[in-house]
């Protein structure tokens, strides 16, 4: 089973890496295309090095990564991570639907 | 089909899930309000909750467990940080030790309900949104412990 494949480490790890919206935002970009860390730190108003450091809390996460071009790091999304984010999220799915007819079975009853 | 619609919000966490039923406002409430109601619901499907303390008022606190299908049980707790009647109501839900006391380590789903009136019926939104990915993966296999003992059910049964 898919779920049973993330471990609970992995999974606070691609969690916490999402629960910051910079974090979040670097994610979409690299997964429309691969960027190098220079190019993302145009868009945020804070350090290269305070960039730097969100992208590797998303490698250390598994959420991306990086490949070596000349002098510069491309960084690029894993979207495959993300992925099994959203099939714990479907489990959990399953659950309320679940609730959800037992509610309207109840209702149903008088 | 009850449900309507759900979104899933991986990044953040978070899960909607919107149903409508065909029953008043006032009913579907019940259905949270009342402890016998809301424990014939609330437990996955092979984990039936008991409800042994529900205090529904703002701050108020509840007791549950849950009975798994080999008579283990979980145990978990509401902590109610908003209530209007009968249309919305936020709580906190964790899981606790075998006293009922939330555990030192929880971080809980954070859970809104609203409920609006349609014609001829109500709109239930439910939104929860989890802080602690080990808590939705414990809550998660529940579920799924149930889902395999029923399938295996389902095997004994064809081979009796």
């Amino acid at each position: 089973m898919v779920v049973r494949e993330l471990s609970d480490a992995d999974a606070d790890r691609i969690f916490h890496a999402l629960a910051d919206a910079t974090r979040r935002d670097i994610f979409a970009r690299v997964a429309r295309e691969g960027l190098s860390v220079s190019a993302l730190a145009q868009h945020y108003p804070m350090s290269f090095a305070a960039v730097q450091k969100h992208v590797a809390v998303l490698h250390r996460a598994g959420l991306v990564h990086k490949e070596r071009r000349g002098r510069e790091q491309v960084v690029h999304a894993e979207p495959a991570t993300l992925r099994r984010a959203i099939d714990l999220l479907e489990a959990y799915e399953r659950i309320w639907h679940r609730r959800v007819e037992a509610i309207d079975r109840l209702l149903d009853e008088d | 089909m009850p449900v309507v619609k759900s979104y899933r919000d991986a990044e953040a966490l978070r899960l909607t899930v919107v149903a409508e039923f065909a029953a008043p406002v006032e009913r579907v409430w019940r259905v949270w309000e009342d402890p016998r109601l809301l424990e014939r619901w609330w437990g996955p499907p092979g984990w039936p909750a008991t409800f042994e303390r529900h205090e529904f008022v703002v701050g108020g606190r509840c007791a549950y467990y849950m009975t798994g299908p080999e008579g283990q049980r979980s145990h978990g707790w509401w902590r109610i940080t908003a209530i209007e009647p009968p249309h919305r109501l936020e709580f906190d839900d964790g899981f606790a030790d075998e006293e009922g006391r939330p555990l030192d380590s929880d971080r809980p789903i954070h859970g809104v309900v609203t409920l609006e009136p349609l014609a001829g019926g109500t709109r239930m939104t439910m939104v929860s949104t989890f802080a602690d990915a080990e808590y939705m993966e414990r809550v998660i296999a529940m579920g799924m412990e149930e889902g395999i003992s029923q399938a295996l059910g389902q095997i004994d049964d064809l081979l009796a």
